[in-house]
Parts: structure tokens; C-alpha cells; sequence
């Protein structure tokens, strides 16, 4: 292995969650550079609020995420449902053209040659001739094109899309998805969440099988087998609103004083959740992935 | 004509003050009012106007009818809502319009209470609804200087603005303006509220700067026809207004809010976003 090149992404036993309920528990994984990676798992899993937290919209409840790597600005996250206001009286164009805030600012203004790479963008998700049509004028996929412009000028090396394929129709998520690959192949880290496994099969090289709990990550081939695909959906279903605290902790966390109480508390000072009720499948969490062969697809 | 339209304003002083106060006004206070429109808040528009009355108020019982103090105690007291609103909001369950409608719904009762504590009913009139006829140089400087801080502070917040108006998300995402845009946009809000409040009253001053932003969007489709004809509404009822005031012998700021509303109508029945417009019958769609 090679120590020297650094993740793109390391988690370090990370929980996320909303009212102290975990959405994701004790994730650890370390995702190389220029890794495609499809989030997987079913409703509910933690797969938004992973990459939320990813993102840095959402602080940690235990645990970090490190980004050793990664320049300042150098992330960009397209959330499922955003906040768009459609009825907004802005042009395609501008929204596009957004997606340059790393270069202009606030107050820069449009060079002619940033002109055309907004131009070369909108064309490149087949949106050329656009440009100055209304936003709200916009088909829903027609929109997640524009999203996707905008995220190609945002030129960013880590990549985030939740769903960005949900309610959009076939031959718009093929178009899509060829951009994803694009990406890939230029080297950028790309997490994706995504539903439909066959695509998943087909395209993704690597997928992380959350259930809240990490199921398994690796490989698609290893992680989407049947057993773990049915343990993801048994984790799932196994939701308690009054759940007890959970007292997993790393060794060297201290551990809170009211730990007695608690049914599921360890006084044996364990190293982590290995044979632990709920532990994940450990193995595949903690892979290790080589950097993979570029992609030799024929581009069209 | 001349008479009818011109002559008020070259033989009277106060008309051409008016005058100026409404084209201030139009060219501050309206763009501001575009931008709570299109931020969905035209409504808080109106709860801040109510929410600068006890700041003013204040100032008026220590000081008397003074503009510095009234300005000042209205500027204030309209931050301390947005301001505590914005705590309340980020850091509780409640929404912001109801945190908002809080703080103003008390801020309105504190202020009319302390109204009535020295003034006459006078008084209590000149606050709810201006003084634009009655308007002197200082409270004249004073509308015109923040008209002019605003156009620049809208001019440097533009980009920042329309993004956190199209895709707060977005913005978040990319920079760290998003909060700067959100409170130095209610900041510009409250200045204008105050600067409105001088010539129309803390009840009319929201009213120039919805009611043309309202009728410009049922016209415009891009922002910058929309600003732009947002000011010629506004300026275009100011003037109407003044005259019809000195005319038929009504208050000025309401007359001049009324004929917004009139823009508003009109628009509303013929504009290409109106009323009519998606209900006619089309003879000819296109091909494609």
C-alpha cells in the first residue's frame, strides 16, 4: 500500500445524527483520491446526512471526518432537493455561470473566456440554446442539467450528489451519468448516492453499504451481495425512538460516568464493536482500496 | 395641463421637497421592497415597520419631535428584532416568520404605549402616517443620504443577494456571504423602513416599497426590467400622489400609497403575469 499518497476522505468513527438519534453510526472508511464511489442503502440509511456531513453542514455528533487533501473550496456538494426558488426571475445562463464564485467573487465580472466556458458547459449537458431561457421554464430534468453545468464549473476535485438521479427520466440519467464518469476519469473523488442497483452494478467501481450502521464498503461486486443487501434492509427496519444511549467508544475516549445503567455498557474496556451486537461488518468498512486503472470507455 | 401637473411644483417649496423625498424614496426604499418580494418576506416587511415604532417612539418621548432621535431610536430598535428574530430562529424551533411576528407584535404594543404616555392623538397621526408635505432639509439630507447608502450597498451585495434569494444552499456551499447577504439585506430593510417613515409614516412606508415591486413583477420576467420598472412605479405614484394630494385636498402619503395600489390593479388585470393573461383564449400557439 501506499503510505504516502493520503485519502481523499478519512472517517474516523464518525456519528452523525439529528436529536442525538445516530443517522450514522461508527462509520470508519478511507476513500482514496479518484475513487467513485456509489452511496448505497435503503430509505432512511444516513446516506444524505453522510454526505451533509461531508459537506460541512452538519457537525459530527462523534467521531471526525478528515480531508487531509483537499484545497480550500475544493468541494462540491449538489444536495437532493436544494433550496432553488424556480420562480426567480434569473436566466440558465446566470445559474450557470454560478458555478464560477471561485473565481469571480462577489464582485468580479465575466471575462469573455469565462463567458464561453459557461457556454461549453451548458453545451456539454446538452443544453446548448438555453442560455437565456427563465429558470423556471425549466422540465425538472432540464433543471438537474443546469445543476450539473453549474457543478462542472465549480471545477471542484471532490464531489458530492445526493440522488441527483431521483424523478429524472432514462435517456437524462444515461446523459448524466456519462458526465459523472468524465469526472472520474479527469480524477476527481466522486461519492454518489444512488437507488437503483443495477446502475450501481454497472457503473459504479466501489459502493458503501450504509443501513445507519456501515453494512459494508469495497469493491460493488463484494459489497452488493445478496446477505449483506438483506442485513442493510434488517438494520433498517430496526428503528427504536427510545433507544438507550449508545456507549461504543474508541479506547481512548474517555467514558462517561453514568455507563452502569446501561444494558448494553461494557466493562471490559474493549478495543471496538467487534462481536458487539450491533457492530457492522468490519472487514470491508476498514478497506483499503488500490487506486483503480482509469476508465477505457469510449467517450462520445 | 400645465396647471394640473406642473405648476404645484415650481410655486410651492414643499411640493418640490415632496417631490425630491418621493424620488429618494423610489430610487432606495422600492429596490429594497423588489428584493422582500422576491424573498417571499413582503409581509415582514410590514411586521418591521411596526417593530421601529417603539424605537422611535422613545426617541420622541426623551427628545421631542427630533429627527436625530427618532431616526436613531427607530434604526435601533428595528435591528434589535431582526437581529433577536435571527437568534430566535437558528437556535429554537420556531420559524422565522413566527419569531418575527414576536417580537413585533410586542415591539408594536410597547410603541404605542409609549406614544400615548406624553403625545397628543397629532402626534401618534404623524407617526403612523408622515409627514412627506411637511418634510425640512435635515429630514430631506437624511432620506436622500440613505437612498444613496442603500443604491451602493445593493450594488455591492447584488451577486451575493440573488443567490441567497435563488439557492441559499448554494451560496453556503461556495462562500461565506450567505449571512452577510441575509442580515446586511434586513439591515438595508430597516434603514429604509426609518427613512420611509419620515415622509409616509411607519404604516405607509412598506406600501412604496411592495405595491410597485408587486405590479413590476407581474411585467418584467429578467431583475434588472424589474428594478428598474419598479422605480418608475414608485416615483411615477409618489408624483401622482403629491398631486393629488394638493388637487383634491387629501394626506399626502396615503394618496400616494393609494395610487401605488391603483399601479397594482391596472397591472394586475392587463400585465403578462396578471389576472387576464393566462385566461384569454389563444388563437395561434407556436410550433414549438
Amino acid at each position: 500500500m501506499n503510505r504516502l499518497a493520503l485519502p481523499m476522505i478519512r472517517l474516523d468513527n464518525l456519528t452523525l445524527g439529528y436529536d442525538r438519534h445516530p443517522a450514522v453510526h461508527h462509520l470508519s472508511a478511507e476513500i482514496p483520491a479518484g475513487a467513485l464511489v456509489a452511496v448505497v442503502g435503503p430509505n432512511g440509511a444516513g446516506k444524505s446526512t453522510l454526505l451533509k456531513g461531508l459537506a460541512g453542514e452538519l457537525r459530527p455528533i462523534g467521531g471526525r471526518i478528515l480531508l487531509p487533501e483537499l484545497p480550500a473550496g475544493g468541494l462540491a456538494y449538489m444536495p437532493q432537493r436544494g433550496e432553488i426558488d424556480h420562480s426567480f426571475p434569473v436566466s440558465v445562463f446566470d445559474v450557470v455561470a454560478m458555478g464560477l464564485w471561485h473565481e469571480i467573487g462577489a464582485f468580479g465580472g465575466l471575462s469573455r473566456e469565462q463567458r464561453g466556458r459557461v457556454r461549453a458547459a451548458l453545451a456539454a449537458v446538452g443544453m446548448a440554446g438555453f442560455e437565456s431561457r427563465p429558470i423556471g421554464s425549466l422540465s425538472g430534468g432540464q433543471l438537474q442539467r443546469a445543476r450539473f453545468a453549474r457543478l462542472m464549473l465549480q471545477d471542484a476535485p471532490l464531489i458530492l450528489l445526493d440522488e441527483p438521479f431521483a424523478a429524472i427520466d432514462s435517456r437524462t440519467v444515461d446523459d448524466l451519468v456519462e458526465l459523472i464518469l468524465g469526472w472520474h476519469d479527469e480524477g476527481r473523488t466522486i461519492l454518489t448516492v444512488v437507488h437503483d442497483l443495477e446502475q450501481v452494478r454497472r457503473h459504479f467501481p466501489t459502493a458503501l453499504l450504509l443501513s445507519r450502521e456501515p453494512v459494508a464498503f469495497g469493491p460493488t461486486a463484494e459489497v452488493l451481495t445478496p446477505e449483506r443487501l438483506a442485513r442493510a434492509r434488517r438494520l433498517s427496519e430496526a428503528f427504536d425512538e427510545h433507544a438507550h444511549e449508545c456507549h461504543i467508544e474508541e479506547l481512548t475516549v474517555a467514558v462517561a460516568p453514568d455507563v452502569g445503567a446501561h444494558p448494553h455498557a461494557h466493562d471490559d474496556g474493549h478495543a471496538h464493536a467487534e462481536g458487539h451486537g450491533h457492530a457492522p461488518a468490519r472487514p470491508a468498512t476498514h478497506a483499503h482500496l488500490a487506486p483503480r486503472p482509469r476508465r477505457g470507455l469510449p467517450r462520445h | 395641463m400645465f396647471d394640473l401637473l406642473i405648476a404645484p411644483f415650481t410655486e410651492f417649496a414643499f411640493m418640490r421637497r415632496a417631490l425630491a423625498g418621493c424620488l429618494a424614496l423610489a430610487l432606495g426604499a422600492t429596490p429594497v421592497g423588489v428584493f422582500l418580494l422576491l424573498r417571499r418576506m413582503s409581509l415582514m416587511g410590514d411586521a418591521m415597520s411596526h417593530a421601529i415604532l417603539p424605537g422611535a417612539a422613545l426617541g420622541y418621548l426623551a427628545f421631542g419631535l427630533s429627527l436625530g432621535a427618532m431616526t436613531i431610536g427607530g434604526i435601533v430598535a428595528g435591528l434589535v428584532v431582526v437581529f433577536a428574530a435571527g437568534l430566535v430562529t437558528r437556535a429554537s424551533v420556531l420559524k422565522e416568520d413566527a419569531s418575527l411576528a414576536a417580537f413585533y407584535l410586542l415591539s408594536l404594543a410597547a410603541g404605542v404605549m409609549i406614544v400615548s404616555l406624553r403625545g397628543q392623538n397629532l402626534d401618534l397621526l404623524h407617526v403612523l402616517f408622515g409627514s412627506v408635505l411637511g418634510l425640512d432639509d435635515a429630514s430631506l439630507l437624511l432620506i436622500a443620504g440613505i437612498a444613496s447608502v442603500t443604491l451602493v450597498c445593493l450594488a455591492l451585495l447584488f451577486r451575493p443577494l440573488v443567490m441567497e434569494c435563488f439557492d441559499p444552499a448554494f451560496l453556503r456551499g461556495v462562500s461565506r456571504w450567505s449571512p452577510v447577504a441575509h442580515y446586511g439585506f434586513l439591515m438595508l430593510v430597516v434603514v429604509n423602513l426609518v427613512s420611509g417613515f419620515h415622509a409616509l409614516g411607519t404604516l405607509m412606508a412598506v406600501g412604496i416599497m411592495i405595491l410597485p415591486s408587486a405590479a413590476a413583477r407581474l411585467w418584467a420576467k429578467g431583475l434588472p426590467a424589474l428594478l428598474l420598472l419598479a422605480v418608475l412605479f414608485a416615483f411615477g405614484s409618489g408624483a401622482s400622489g403629491l398631486l393629488l394630494s394638493f388637487h383634491v385636498d387629501v394626506p399626502a402619503g396615503p394618496a400616494i400609497v393609494l395610487v401605488c395600489g391603483v399601479v397594482y390593479f391596472v397591472s394586475l388585470l392587463a400585465a403578462p403575469g396578471g389576472l387576464l393573461a393566462g385566461r384569454l383564449p389563444v388563437r395561434h400557439h407556436l410550433e414549438s
